[in-house]
C-alpha cells in the first residue's frame, strides 16, 4: 500500500474531499463505538455503573451502549470476583460474542484473584480461560482508571492492521475464537486453566 | 390511590404451552438481577407457576478467609460485603468485636459512625431507587439522578477515608481518621440540599402511574410470614412490623437522636419503595440533629492494642440496622489472633427466603420489579 | 426476658424429657447459650416460639460451627499417701473430647423486643453420624441458613424441606468450612509469595520445572 502525499492530502481536505486508508476509516469507526456487554459480576461493576452514569460518563468515548447480550456486544468488561461457579457462564458468554473481541480485566479480582485469592471458590485470574487485552489494577478501581482503560483499548484498536502478516489476530482464520469451556468437578474445576493459553508467569531470580 | 393491576393472571395472558410449564433459566448474567443472581422460574404462559433462587455465583469465601486472618485483618474484607455500604459493614463488625472484647468507644467516634451510617444509609436508598426504576424500564433518568447524588455523598467518604467504596474507616474502639470542620460544613452543606433532590425525585418517581401500576399490589408480603423468615429492614417494616433495631438495640448512641421510623400497610413493592424514601427524610432528620452536636475529643479508645489484639475466650454476637436490614457477625475466640469462627448474618440473603412466596403467581416481568425491591447485593448473598 | 435458668425449667416441663444445659460464654458479651438434645430440639423451638412469655417469633441467625477432636488437660489435686504420710499430689488427667458439628441459632422476639437468646445443637461426632433435626418448621428463616450448612458443614438436617447444596455447585463432594479441609492446589505464584504462600508455590512447582521456571523459585532459598 502506498502512502498518499501529505501536501496532497490535505489539499484535497480543503476541497471537502477526505483521503483515508481503508483500515484508518474501519478502525475509526470501531474504535469510538465500542459496545460492552452489560455484565457485573461484584464491587467493580458499581464502579463501572458509576462510570456509565452522569459524573464520569463513559459516552464520551463511545461506550455507553450496554448490551445485555453478548451476541451485540464488542467488549467484555470483567468486573469483580470470577468465582468458579461462575467462570464457565464467563467463558461461554465469551464465546457468544461476536469477533473482533476483546476483554478488559477490571480490578485486582479478575487479575489473579486480589483480596479473595486464597478462597476456595475464587478463581485466580480470568486469564486463565479467556485472553485479556487490557488489565486494570485497584480494588476498586476509580471509574477514571476504566475510562484509561477504555482509551488503551481504543489505541490498541488503532493500531489493529487489516492485512499483511501481522494483520490483527481476530482476523487469522487459524486463531481460536471460542474457547474450551470447564466443568465443574468434584473438587475443582476441569481443567483448572486452559494450557493453550495460560502459562504461569516465570519467577526471575534476582 | 386504588389498585390497579390484579396479582392473578391478566385476561389474555393465560395462553397454555399445552399445559406445560415452561422453565427459564434467568441469570446469573441478566441486566437486572442486580449482579450475579440466577432464578430458575417455571412459567404457565407468563405466569410464574414455581421459582427457585440459586446462589453462589459469587461465592468468594468471606467467612473462610476472616478464619484464616487476624480480627483487625478481616475489616478490609467486611467493606466488599455489601459493597454499597461499607460503612455500616465497618460498623457491625466493629461492634461485634467490642462486644466479643469488652471496648468502650469515645463519644466523637460514635457520634462519626452515626453520620456515616446514616450518609450510607442516604446514598444506598438512592441508588436502590434508581435501579429499582430502571429495571422498570425507566432506563436511565432516575439512576443517573441517583448516582449524581451519591456522588457527591462518596466524595465526603473519599476525602474523609481515601477511597469511594471501600473506605476500611471504622477500628475497635473508635474510627481511624478525625474530621475537620471543613468536611462537617461540606457535610451539612450536602444534608441540606439532599431534601429538594428528595422533592424532585418523589415527584419525578412515587406519583409516576407507570411506577403505581407495577408496583401496587404486586409481590405483598404478610407481617407473619416476614417475621418467621426472618425478614429484616425496610422489608419488614413495609409489612407494617414496628421493628428498627435503631430503636429496639439502640446500639451506639442512637437513643440521642428524635426519628421516626415509617411503617408501611400492605407490603406490597410500592410499600417497600416509599419505605426508603421515607427513611431517607428520618436520615435526615438524624444528620441534622448529629452534625452540629459532636463533641470534641479522642475518636479511639486508647487502650485497645493494635498489634497482638486477642479478644478473651468467648462469642459474641453483634448487630446493626444496616441499609439493607439487620446486619449481624457471630464471633467465636479461642483467646487466638484469629477469631475461631467468624460468621456474618447477610440481610439480602436471608431476605430472600421469601422470592418464591412474593413471585407466585405474577407475570414473569414482575419478578425483576420484586427481586429489585428487595434490595439485594451478591457480594452479602453469596459472601 | 426471665433468667436463662427460668426459661430452661419451664422448656423441660413444656417438653417432657427434653434435656437442656446451659454453655456459660466466659467472654464480656454475656451471652450465654443452651445446648439442647436433638431428640426434643422441634418441641423447644416450638415451645420457646409459642409461649407468651417467650415469643421468640424470630431466628436472626443460624450459624454452623465445626470443633475438631480435642485433648484437654487437666490438673487435678488428689490427696494420696505418700511414704505413709497423706499429701496433695496434682495429677494431671487427659480428656479426650471427640469432634462434633455445631448448628448455633440466635433468637429474638419481635413481639416482646427481647433477645438474644443462642440455642445450639450438636451432631454425635464428625464422620457418619451428622444428623440435626431441622428447625425451618418452625422458623422459616432456617431454610436458606440450614442448607448453607449443610453445603459448607456436611450436616444432614432431617425435615429440611429442600436439602440441596447451596453456594458450592451440585458436583462438589467436599465441605469446604470445616477446619480440616484441603483446598485444591490452584495458585502456584504471585509476585511477593511469602509464608504459607511461598509454601504452597514450592510444592507446587517441582510437577513441572522447565515449563515454570520453578526450580528458581526453590532454589532461591
Amino acid at each position: 500500500m502506498s502512502e498518499i502525499d501529505e501536501k496532497l492530502r490535505s489539499e484535497l481536505q480543503k476541497q471537502g474531499i477526505f483521503v483515508v486508508k481503508m483500515q484508518d476509516l474501519y478502525n475509526w469507526g470501531r474504535k469510538n463505538s465500542i459496545w460492552p456487554l452489560q455484565f457485573g459480576l461484584a464491587c467493580c461493576a458499581i464502579e463501572m455503573i458509576a462510570t456509565a452514569a452522569s459524573r464520569y460518563d463513559i459516552a464520551r468515548f463511545g461506550g455507553e451502549v450496554f448490551r445485555p447480550s453478548p451476541r451485540q456486544a464488542d467488549l467484555m468488561i470483567v468486573a469483580g470476583t470470577v468465582t468458579k461457579k461462575m467462570a464457565p457462564q464467563i467463558v461461554r458468554l465469551y464465546n457468544q460474542m461476536p469477533d473482533p473481541k476483546y476483554v478488559i480485566s477490571m480490578g485486582a479480582c479478575a487479575i489473579s484473584g486480589g483480596p479473595f485469592k486464597q478462597g476456595y471458590n475464587v478463581l485466580k485470574g480470568i486469564d486463565r480461560y479467556i485472553p485479556v487485552d487490557v488489565y486494570i489494577p485497584g480494588c476498586p478501581p476509580r471509574p477514571e482508571a476504566l475510562l484509561h482503560a477504555f482509551m488503551e483499548l481504543q489505541r490498541k484498536i488503532d493500531g489493529q492492521k487489516l492485512s499483511g502478516a501481522d494483520k490483527a489476530e481476530f482476523l487469522k482464520p487459524e486463531q481460536p475464537s471460542e474457547f474450551p469451556v470447564p466443568e465443574f468437578g468434584e473438587h475443582d474445576l476441569n481443567p483448572p486453566a486452559n494450557p493453550r493459553t495460560y502459562h504461569p508467569p516465570v519467577v526471575e531470580k534476582q | 390511590m386504588s389498585a390497579t393491576v390484579q396479582t392473578a393472571a391478566p385476561p389474555g395472558m393465560t395462553s397454555r404451552l399445552d399445559g406445560e410449564l415452561l422453565e427459564v433459566s434467568m441469570g446469573p448474567q441478566h441486566p437486572s438481577t442486580h449482579g450475579v443472581f440466577r432464578m430458575n422460574v417455571a412459567l404457565e404462559g407468563e405466569i410464574v407457576r414455581k421459582l427457585k433462587p440459586v446462589f453462589g455465583y459469587l461465592h468468594r469465601n468471606h467467612e473462610q478467609i476472616g478464619e484464616n486472618t487476624t480480627y483487625l485483618g478481616s475489616m478490609p474484607y467486611t467493606d466488599r460485603l455489601d459493597y454499597f455500604c461499607s460503612m455500616t459493614n465497618n460498623w457491625a463488625y466493629a461492634l461485634s468485636v467490642e462486644k466479643l472484647a469488652g471496648i468502650e468507644v469515645p463519644e466523637r467516634a460514635e457520634y462519626l459512625r452515626v453520620i456515616l451510617a446514616e450518609l450510607t444509609r442516604l446514598q444506598n436508598h438512592a441508588s436502590l431507587l434508581g435501579f429499582l426504576l430502571s429495571d422498570m424500564g425507566a432506563w436511565g433518568t432516575p439512576l443517573m439522578y441517583a448516582f449524581r447524588e451519591r456522588e457527591k455523598i462518596l466524595d465526603l467518604f473519599e476525602s474523609l477515608s481515601g477511597s469511594r467504596m471501600m473506605c476500611d474507616y471504622m477500628r475497635f474502639g473508635g474510627c481511624r481518621v478525625d474530621v475537620d470542620d471543613a468536611w462537617l460544613t461540606r457535610a451539612k452543606q450536602i444534608v441540606d440540599r439532599f431534601p429538594k433532590f428528595l422533592d424532585e425525585f418523589e415527584d419525578l418517581i412515587l406519583q409516576n402511574e407507570i411506577v403505581i401500576a407495577r408496583t401496587q399490589n404486586v409481590g405483598e408480603l404478610s407481617p407473619e410470614l416476614a417475621i418467621s423468615a426472618g425478614i429484616t429492614g425496610p422489608m419488614l417494616r413495609a409489612c407494617g412490623v414496628n421493628y428498627d433495631i435503631r430503636k429496639v438495640d439502640g446500639y451506639g448512641i442512637y437513643p440521642r437522636f428524635k426519628f421516626r421510623v415509617p411503617l408501611g400497610d400492605h407490603g406490597d413493592t410500592y410499600d417497600r419503595l416509599m419505605m426508603r424514601a421515607l427513611e431517607m427524610r428520618e436520615s435526615i432528620e438524624i444528620l441534622k440533629q448529629a452534625l452540629p452536636q459532636i463533641p470534641a475529643g479522642p475518636i479511639v479508645n486508647p487502650k485497645v492494642k493494635v498489634r497482638a489484639f486477642r479478644p478473651p475466650v468467648g462469642e459474641a454476637y453483634g448487630r446493626i440496622e444496616a441499609p439493607k436490614g439487620e446486619l449481624g457477625f457471630y464471633l467465636i475466640s479461642n483467646g487466638g489472633p484469629n477469631p475461631y469462627r467468624y460468621r456474618v448474618r447477610p440481610p439480602s440473603f436471608i431476605n430472600l427466603t421469601v422470592l418464591e412466596d412474593l413471585c407466585l403467581g405474577h407475570v414473569v416481568a414482575d419478578v425483576m420489579v420484586i427481586l429489585g425491591s428487595i434490595d439485594i447485593v451478591m457480594g452479602e448473598v453469596d459472601r | 426476658m426471665e433468667t436463662l435458668e427460668q426459661i430452661k425449667n419451664r422448656a423441660e416441663l413444656a417438653a417432657r424429657g427434653a434435656k437442656i444445659e446451659i454453655i456459660v460464654n466466659p467472654g464480656p458479651a454475656q451471652q450465654p447459650s443452651f445446648l439442647i438434645d436433638n431428640d426434643h430440639a422441634v418441641a423447644v423451638a416450638t415451645f420457646l416460639r409459642d409461649h407468651p412469655a417467650m415469643s421468640f417469633d424470630f431466628c436472626s441467625n443460624v450459624t454452623g460451627v465445626d470443633w475438631l477432636d480435642r485433648v484437654v488437660k487437666k490438673t487435678n489435686k488428689v490427696k494420696q499417701i505418700v511414704d505413709g504420710v497423706e499429701k496433695e499430689v496434682d495429677q494431671t488427667s487427659e480428656e479426650k473430647i471427640p469432634g462434633y458439628l455445631e448448628a448455633v441459632y440466635h433468637l429474638y422476639s419481635i413481639k416482646l423486643k427481647h433477645g438474644p437468646l443462642i440455642i445450639r445443637m450438636r451432631t454425635a461426632n464428625r464422620a457418619e453420624g451428622t444428623h440435626l433435626p431441622s428447625l425451618t418448621p418452625v422458623w422459616r428463616s432456617a431454610e436458606l441458613q440450614e442448607r448453607e450448612i449443610f453445603d459448607l458443614y456436611g450436616v444432614h438436617f432431617d425435615g429440611h424441606p429442600d436439602l440441596r447444596r447451596i453456594l458450592m455447585w451440585d458436583e462438589f463432594k467436599d465441605h469446604p468450612m470445616r477446619k480440616d479441609y484441603a483446598p485444591p492446589d490452584d495458585f502456584e505464584w504471585e509476585p511477593t509469595a511469602h509464608d504459607e504462600v511461598l509454601e504452597r508455590a514450592k510444592q507446587h512447582y517441582p510437577a513441572r520445572p522447565e515449563l515454570d521456571g520453578a526450580e528458581k523459585i526453590t532454589s532461591n532459598q
